[in-house]
């Protein structure tokens, strides 16, 4: 065999491992939302999102007040700890070689390692114990130190290898640093810092732990910050363990919404980044569209 | 660019409140300023933890970690077996998260066409998000099984030599806590190593195909190689959430303390054990012990965090070199 | 130049967008609801019943909104003595130390009754088992590892027990369950007692199985053959195990059955019976009652504080009288009517505004 031939033999082998391990990583989802979709789909109907659950023995019931109180508490978490999480990204990746930096580095390292439910007791020391009450601000405020390392890690990873020449070219439009990090590497790299945040979002959705001594759960729809709220991941914790079939059909049902909301949500920012929606038809959006292609033509 | 160099001729004028270097010296103050907060985020974190812990460190002190008797009914407490559950289960974890992670972001990023890739890349996403009980449930009943029927015993009749493939098994244990902890920390290392190689200038690429490489050794020399910092963090980062994992790990772990060499036994984590015995403890040394572990897990996950930076440190050195 | 940034702001990120409607609508909807919130927390173990009641006593009423989050007995006793919820619930008492230390006094309120049953998984074997608490014990402690041991074919000579090895299966996470079921084996076998003792988390031998909570020991039992375990008495119905009759301490082979289960009450003693109801009821004395049964108990203050406190008073009357009626198509024992009556007296009696009784 030639080496020739010795080298793309080794380039089949290596792209058919490639397909394989592609295969490989999807199974197990496949795997378990067949198992979910198995267990849970006599349950999955239109009275699953519009009612609040009804107890043993009673027909029907639902997650509304979970599936809106994830969503809610997803949202306070992120509305925290996005912004606090790009800017230390941000500052990781642009200023990166202090003292400060390695500090912040490790303690990003650390958030990621701690269990979720330290996390849990963390924030009820912090919130719920002084407030004397369950809340759905320390639900959010627990899942946040949960979304924050991820965010600030990709964001990292992300700005590193931005090569340096396009720093080079905005310094050199006599442009302030600032606006070079903000206008240009993470304007420019925003769907990439989307996906990290996703991902941050997306583990987020899915804790049990830290909720369960926070947010606490309500047996009933709520929207106010300073009260219990029921969440999908604490709902479907209780159901899944109950020795009833109607409830551990209800947490089957429940993990797949909550597997489909955030693909749901998943799909909707990066469609809002590509400016495909929402105000999609909107004329201003079309003229925007235009110009930044003009600019780019230009 | 129009509208800065716009501004630009305006900033000739003096109209800007503060010259351009102090503007960037605020910056830097107010990112540094957002970057203390998380570190006394972390730092008021670990002071309460060991407050909440303080009786526990006062009647073990250092013994925590040598010994591994947990007796809750007597309330002597000793943490070593659930370290060495930790260690392990991670390690094997990241062993398997690793290369496959890698492999999967290359066949997104660089072989497949853009749409399949993106759904590819959304749907490996979907993982992060299923919630850990239903992993663990999942786990228990399905894959545990499998591991009982398929995969221990192939491992035993192929490795049977080497003590770590020895012994019975009955599904549950250290093995399936690692194969599921290698599931869930797949979706954090593919989609950063995703964006790591995204950032790769496609003329590196281009370049080494140009040279006459075939689509491995472009990948190899053009993609692999430079981003091998991003592709180390991105492990870190999956570690870490290896490190941290409960309530998955605690349902296929079999969640016996002791220190076994065969990864078919069971075992125990850090912590899997606090998520074990938090809720249902009542007596004050049993809660504090528990915080203690937790405390012991940041240490550990700080000690794992400095070994992988030194690699990194190492790698990034080496390549300079070259 | 003005109007472009303004573009710039919605087009390039509308997610800001987003985020502000989302603030904006956070702080903006308020359920506006003028039902008085009560908040409960504890044992997971009776969170069905207790959804249950929540549920039709919401027919009754319309003034209270009742919640209860099952987040484990250790987290209800605890957040009650925090005071973060209006009432606790927990499946073991809690212990003398431990009032102490809480700044107020607090009643235990025994509401329904549980048990702890012996499942196992034996192919070929049909028939009922019978074990003692001796033996129950050495099987768990793995004193006794075969299903044909002479102690066991003793107590059985009715059947041929296998030649197979038992392979007890026991909670590997700290539970009320493991809690009751060691309190049992701790009055009956001084070994027990001696190596391994009574408490929600345990420690145990090494060659037993630990799966995490009830579906994970079921799951286990459903897995491995000759597999023994315990569990609650819903799981071994759901999953249609064969379950071990005990030997109580009258002597006599009991199954588990909320009839039984609810004798266990009937063997306290009068004193017992006007007492602060912390105590056991394993290994009761009357005949007809299964020995490993206890009460769930919620937790309230003894002193009337607040219009929260009136409102569990006025359930957990509900609970005791009407609320026993739900008890047995889920699973529990309900209280024994004489007990219920007494309970409901008493907190009646304390229902007052000012002043503590005197403890009978």
């Amino acid at each position: 065999m030639s080496y020739l031939q010795y080298r793309k033999l080794k380039n089949i082998l290596f792209l058919g491992s490639l397909y394989m391990s592609a295969l490989i990583a999807l199974l197990p989802l496949f795997l378990i939302l067949q198992y979910l979709i198995l267990k849970g789909a006599t349950s999955l109907n239109l009275d699953f999102f519009l009612h609040d659950p009804s107890p043993v023995g009673e027909a029907g019931g639902g997650m509304r007040h979970a599936i809106v109180g994830t969503l809610y508490m997803v949202g306070i978490g992120s509305l925290i700890s996005v912004p606090i999480g790009l800017l230390c990204g941000i500052y990781l990746a642009e200023f990166g070689r202090g003292k400060t930096a390695k500090i912040l580095r490790f303690t990003i390292d650390m958030l990621t390692g701690i269990p979720s439910i330290i996390i849990g007791i963390f924030a009820y020391i912090l919130i719920v114990a002084p407030l004397q009450s369950f809340s759905a601000l320390a639900g959010g405020f627990a899942l946040s130190i949960i979304i924050l390392p991820i965010v600030t890690r990709s964001t990292e990873e992300i700005l590193k290898l931005v090569p340096t020449h396009i720093r080079e070219a905005g310094l050199a439009l006599g442009l302030p640093r600032w606006r070079v990090i903000f206008q240009i590497i993470v304007k420019g790299n925003f769907k990439s810092l989307i996906t990290g945040i996703m991902l941050a979002v997306s583990r987020a959705a899915g804790e049990t732990a830290p909720l369960l001594f926070t947010a606490f759960g309500n047996m009933y729809l709520n929207f106010q910050i300073s009260e219990p709220m029921a969440s999908l991941p604490v709902q479907i914790y209780t159901y899944a363990i109950s020795p009833f079939d109607q409830w551990q059909e209800q947490a089957w049902a429940a993990a797949f919404v909550l597997i489909t909301i955030v693909l749901g949500i998943n799909l909707v920012s990066r469609a809002l980044v590509n400016n495909k929606m929402i105000i999609g038809q909107s004329k201003r959006v079309i003229n925007h569209t235009r110009l930044i292609r003009k600019k780019k033509g230009n | 660019m129009n509208s800065s160099s716009h501004k630009l001729q305006l900033s000739g004028d003096k109209k800007y409140l503060l010259s351009f270097k102090s503007q960037d010296s605020l910056s830097k103050l107010l990112l540094r300023s957002v970057a203390w907060t998380v570190i006394g985020l972390l730092t008021i974190m670990i002071i309460l933890l060991t407050r909440e812990s303080f009786i526990a460190i006062e009647e073990f002190g250092l013994e925590f970690i040598t010994t591994s008797y947990w007796n809750p009914v007597l309330e002597e407490f000793g943490g070593l077996a659930f370290i060495y559950g930790t260690l392990v289960t991670s390690f094997i974890a990241i062993l398997l998260a690793a290369p496959l992670s890698i492999l999967v972001a290359l066949f997104i990023q660089e072989v497949c066409p853009d749409w399949i890739g993106k759904t590819l890349g959304l749907l490996v996403e979907m993982i992060a998000a299923i919630p850990s009980i239903v992993f663990g449930l999942w786990g228990l009943f399905f894959l545990a099984p499998i591991v009982r029927e398929y995969i221990a015993p192939f491992l035993r009749q192929t490795f049977g030599f080497l003590p770590i493939f020895q012994g019975p098994s009955f599904g549950i244990g250290v093995l399936t806590a690692s194969i599921i902890l290698a599931i869930m920390i797949v979706p954090t290392i593919t989609s950063l190593c995703r964006e790591v190689f995204k950032v790769v200038p496609s003329h590196q690429r281009e370049a080494a195909l140009a040279l006459g490489a075939t689509r491995f050794e472009m990948m190899k020399i053009a993609v692999f190689s430079p981003s091998l910092s991003g592709i180390i963090g991105a492990s870190v980062l999956g570690l870490g959430r290896a490190l941290g994992e409960t309530m998955a790990v605690a349902m296929v772990i079999g969640n016996s303390p002791a220190i076994v060499a065969s990864i078919f036994a069971p075992g125990a984590t850090l912590a899997s054990v606090i998520a074990n015995e938090y809720a249902e403890s009542t007596s004050d040394m049993h809660v504090a012990a528990l915080c203690l572990i937790g405390l012991v897990l940041f240490v550990i996950t700080f000690i794992v965090n400095f070994i992988a930076r030194g690699v990194i440190w190492h790698y990034t050195r080496k390549q300079g070199n070259r | 130049m003005q109007q472009r940034q303004f573009y710039n702001l919605l087009g390039r990120s509308p997610i800001k967008l987003i985020l502000i409607g989302f603030v904006f609508a956070t702080f903006c909807v308020e359920s506006v609801s003028a039902q008085v919130r009560i908040n409960g927390a504890g044992a997971s173990f009776p969170y069905p019943i207790y959804a249950r009641w929540i549920s039709e006593y919401n027919q009754h009423q319309n003034d209270y909104r009742f919640n209860y989050q099952s987040i484990g007995s250790g987290g209800g006793i605890r957040q009650f003595s925090n005071r973060t919820v209006h009432f606790g619930a927990s499946d073991s008492p809690m212990t003398d130390d431990h009032l102490e230390r809480v700044d107020r006094d607090i009643m235990h309120i025994p509401t329904v009754m549980g048990s702890v049953v012996i499942a196992y998984n034996l192919p070929g074997f049909e028939g009922n088992l019978r074990l003692t608490g001796e033996i129950l014990a050495d099987i768990f402690m793995r004193n006794i590892t075969k299903w044909n041991h002479p102690s066991i074919q003793k107590l059985n000579p009715n059947y041929k027990l296998p030649d197979e090895y038992i392979m007890p299966v026991r909670r590997a996470d700290g539970s009320g369950t493991t809690d009751i079921f060691s309190d049992y084996l701790n009055k009956v076998s001084q070994t027990w007692a001696k190596n391994i003792g009574r408490g929600t988390a345990l420690r145990w031998p090494m060659q037993t199985i630990g799966a995490r909570g009830n579906e994970g020991v079921t799951g286990m039992l459903r897995q491995i053959p000759g597999s023994i375990g315990y569990i609650e008495l819903a799981y071994a119905k759901q999953f249609n195990f064969p379950m071990i009759q005990l030997k109580n301490a009258a002597g006599n082979f009991i199954s588990p059955s909320p009839k039984t289960v609810s004798a266990a009450a009937l063997g306290l003693t009068e004193a017992e019976f006007y007492g602060d109801y912390r105590l056991s009821i394993t290994n009761s004395t009357h005949e007809q009652a299964y020995p490993i049964s206890a009460f769930t108990y919620i937790l309230i203050p003894t002193l009337i504080e607040t219009e929260h406190d009136i409102a569990v008073r006025q359930f957990l009357d509900w609970s005791l009288s009407e609320g026993q009626s739900f008890a047995e198509t889920l699973h529990y024992a309900p209280l024994p009517e004489r007990l219920a009556k007494i309970i409901r007296e008493r907190i009646s009696l304390e229902d007052r505004p000012k002043g503590k009784i005197a403890n009978e």
